[in-house]
């Protein structure tokens, strides 16, 4: 590819793309994560070897997440946009001959209603309809390995307007202006962070992008990462320019994504080709590179300062902060920190402009947020919503409510450092301030869904566990402070509780919010506090009548169908998803060998004729038979 | 974690160890913060952190091997053991948690006959624990060597494992 000299040379470049745009059918393959694992590799080659056989006039592309994870492998065919779901290599074939020869959709494939009305256009679907595609703008639209694809769909737009005669000072105004918050979790202003880093008198100073998503249930900068590389590079560029004295910048990303280090190592190398990255940037005055750092599997190093360290090559932990990283960051140099999906928003804020951003959203909220629904959700995936929209919404018209129809209990927004909104709390906007009044906080964007068969204390000392395996050790109220919070937590799950445990987790968990060193340490109570204040109800079961109301702790035991009680209606076969309940002789039973007490089938269940048993209980009676 | 285990000993001759080495040490040379980096591709050529290579290491930045010991072991992913042909590792993320990883990472513990993080002597398994892969709609997720299971593997698993242990060493890999 040609190096591009000049903004007018990019611009040139774009028209002409755009004009050669492929007027024939384009088969497009999710090739996500996600969809990956469901076999989506198999299914582009099939298409690949179909169309050649046909000798059709049609290409093959792949993209990054569309979304839809919980159907993939998902296959849009453009430009009619239809859309098929849970794609299998024998489906193709029927695909190649019907839709792309006949135009028709396979049935079978499309989204149905619960009415079993099929649609199938993808921007017809519940799914989608609700969204409001920023961040993720090109994430799913274009292929993320070629940037010619993303500078026909308007990548480096942004730059282009900026570098065409915008001074740093006049990008930091309309950055601010946006009323643009990070979003990393803690919604700092960006733009008065990079006025604080602009203003440091000495260089060098760096820009990194956080892209070290550690919490469990979370994919969304992932996907940005895996599915739009160059909206994250042109945002650091723009960062780059505004702050002034930046020639280096790092991308740092978690040890287990190498979809993503994969496809932005093509995209810094594709960019530095032609001339968006390296020495004099489309011809101006400016010099800035990207380098990639794996990270090496600690939580922790989410955590900006920590995060630093581990550039540096040292252990990643937290340092007392002021001074804040814009004064003494990484090398002790000045340093700006934002957050993948945060360097994704900066380029459309300058291409549409600080007033288009701004009517996105709420007052104290602007823009959209990035979500990834895992749970207890009929349609896990990647959404992304104006902020200001209700959990419900979220939930419901775009999750599509929740597996099996199990009534919904709770979400658990922010992750482990995050907290659990029961349902009567469902109608909550979400936006940083309102999540915080109701004690959760807007985090990265996990949004995990939880029904009537988890059980809230298990699943609070569940993100503890994490937090207190993730502590670095180097405070003390989080290193010790959370491992006693875990003690406590063991025994009540192990129905050893006393009812005064309760008050010694609030008082321990509001000391460790008041003094731990560093943000993640301050979160690391959230689960425990906020299901303390949502559920008490349940607390109060397990320590003082010494049950689990969901039937969770105290040892998972055994699901066994109670004979006498079967009606054979078959349900329990029905939502078992690992073939566990075997039928025989008109009779049910099931497999504890495939069992993963998953609680689907007690859930369905219309008799009531399945029980948990503790397996001490199961040999007894195992004895008494023999 | 596995602990730091400098007792293993080691099948690599000193020659072979520089060799294979030296094109890593000269990738870093001279850069500023590498260790993390360097390591990884140190562990990436040995598959672990070999103890011997360490110390090569140690010496060529000339930094006391302690100091490589305290980066490497405040991360997860180093590992100061071999491990085994297949990787297993069980999801605990929280769509996976609350999906029923407990109890796979339960039968594993039992099939296996190890606890997460330990490798069977034979160096056929290795049991490990990852806190997401971000594949929450396939969870609860089990991956070997990396590649995620979908549900019709996961369910073929136990076969794979008796499959597996029953082969002589040195057959060809992966799970089907």
């Amino acid at each position: 590819m040609k190096r591009l000299r000049s903004v007018a040379a990019l611009e040139k470049l774009r028209k002409s793309l755009e004009k050669e745009r492929t007027t024939g059918t384009e088969v497009r393959v999710c090739c996500g994560t996600g969809c990956r694992a469901a076999g989506a590799d198999e299914v582009r080659q099939a298409f690949v070897d179909e169309i050649e056989q046909v000798g059709l006039d049609a290409t093959v592309t792949t993209s990054g997440c569309q979304g839809l994870c919980q159907r993939g492998p998902l296959v849009a065919v453009e430009s009619q946009g239809l859309f098929h779901l849970g794609v299998d290599p024998s489906d193709v074939g029927p695909i190649v001959d019907l839709t792309l020869q006949r135009g028709r959709p396979i049935d079978r494939l499309l989204h149905h209603t619960t009415e079993g009305e099929a649609i199938p256009w993808r921007d017809d679907l519940p799914f989608y309809q609700k969204q409001e595609r920023v961040i993720l703008r090109n994430c799913g639209r274009i292929e993320p390995t070629d940037i010619q694809d993303a500078i026909r769909a308007g990548a480096y737009a942004g730059l282009s307007k900026v570098l065409r005669g915008m001074v740093p000072e006049a990008v930091i105004e309309e950055i601010k202006a946006s009323g643009l918050r990070g979003r990393g979790g803690a919604g700092f202003p960006t733009g008065r962070k990079w006025e604080g880093c602009r203003a440091q008198p000495d260089g060098p100073k760096y820009v990194i992008c956080n892209g070290d998503e550690g919490d469990p249930g979370a994919f969304m900068d992932r996907s940005v990462l895996e599915g739009d590389p160059h909206s994250v590079i042109e945002g650091m560029i723009i960062a780059a320019y505004a702050i002034g004295d930046v020639s280096e910048g790092f991308i740092y990303v978690r040890a287990e994504y190498p979809l993503a280090v994969e496809n932005l190592t093509i995209a810094i190398a594709q960019a530095e080709e032609i001339g968006l990255l390296g020495k004099k940037i489309l011809g101006s005055g400016l010099n800035f590179r990207i380098s990639i750092k794996k990270g090496a599997g600690a939580f922790v190093c989410g955590e900006s300062t920590a995060l630093m360290y581990s550039i540096e090559g040292s252990r990643g932990m937290p340092r007392q902060t002021p001074p804040r990283s814009v004064e003494r960051g990484l090398w002790a140099r000045p340093t700006v920190l934002n957050n993948v999906k945060t360097f994704a928003l900066v380029p459309v804020i300058l291409s549409h402009g600080a007033d288009w951003f701004s009517k996105i959203g709420t007052e104290g909220s602007k823009g959209t947020q990035v979500f990834a629904l895992t749970g207890k959700i009929r349609n896990t995936g990647l959404v992304e919503v104006p902020m200001g929209i209700t959990i419900n919404e979220l939930v419901y018209e775009i999750g599509g409510g929740t597996m099996d129809d199990i009534p919904c209990k709770a979400v658990q927004i922010g992750g482990p450092s995050g907290g659990c909104i029961p349902k009567d709390l469902f109608d909550t906007p979400i936006d940083f301030d309102s999540l915080q009044d109701v004690g959760a906080m807007m985090g990265s964007g996990g949004l995990v869904v939880m029904d009537e068969t988890d059980c809230m204390v298990s699943i609070a000392r569940y993100f503890l566990a994490f937090t207190q395996q993730e502590s670095c050790g180097k405070c003390t109220p989080c290193r010790v402070g959370t491992y006693r919070m875990l003690e406590i937590m063991d025994r009540i799950v192990e129905g050893q509780g006393e009812p005064e445990d309760l008050e010694r987790l609030q008082e321990l968990g509001e000391w460790i919010q008041e003094t731990a060193l560093c943000a993640l340490g301050k979160s690391a109570p959230n689960p425990i506090l906020t299901t303390i204040r949502h559920f008490r109800d349940e607390y109060e079961a397990h320590v003082i009548e010494k049950r689990c109301p969901a039937g969770v702790c105290y040892s998972p035991g055994r699901y066994r169908i109670v004979e006498a009680e079967c009606l054979l209606c078959g349900l329990c076969q029905d939502v078992c998803e690992d073939d566990a309940v075997r039928e025989s002789r008109a009779q049910y039973r099931i497999d504890p060998e495939l069992c993963i007490g998953c609680g689907k089938c007690k859930a369905i269940c219309p008799a009531e004729a399945i029980v948990i048993e503790a397996e001490e209980l199961e040999e007894a009676e195992a004895e008494v038979t023999v | 974690m596995a602990g730091v285990a400098g007792s293993e000993a080691t099948t690599i001759s000193a020659a072979e160890l520089t060799e294979r080495l030296a094109p890593i040490l000269a990738e870093y040379a001279g850069k500023d913060g590498a260790v993390i980096s360097l390591l990884q591709d140190v562990q990436e050529e040995f598959g672990f952190l070999e103890p011997s290579a360490m110390t090569d290491v140690a010496d060529a930045l000339d930094l006391p091997v302690s100091h490589l010991y305290g980066v490497a072991s405040f991360y997860s992913q180093f590992y100061f053991e071999p491990r085994g042909k297949n990787v297993v590792k069980v999801c605990t993320g929280t769509a996976c948690h609350i999906r029923g990883a407990p109890a796979i990472q339960a039968r594993l513990e039992e099939q296996l006959g190890i606890g997460p993080g330990e490798t069977t002597a034979d160096l056929k398994f290795t049991l490990e624990t990852v806190n997401c892969v971000g594949c929450c709609a396939l969870a609860p997720v089990v991956s070997i060597n990396d590649r995620v299971l979908n549900r019709r593997e996961q369910r073929k698993l136990k076969g794979w494992i008796q499959t597996e242990r029953a082969e002589e060493p040195t057959s060809q890999e992966g799970a089907s």
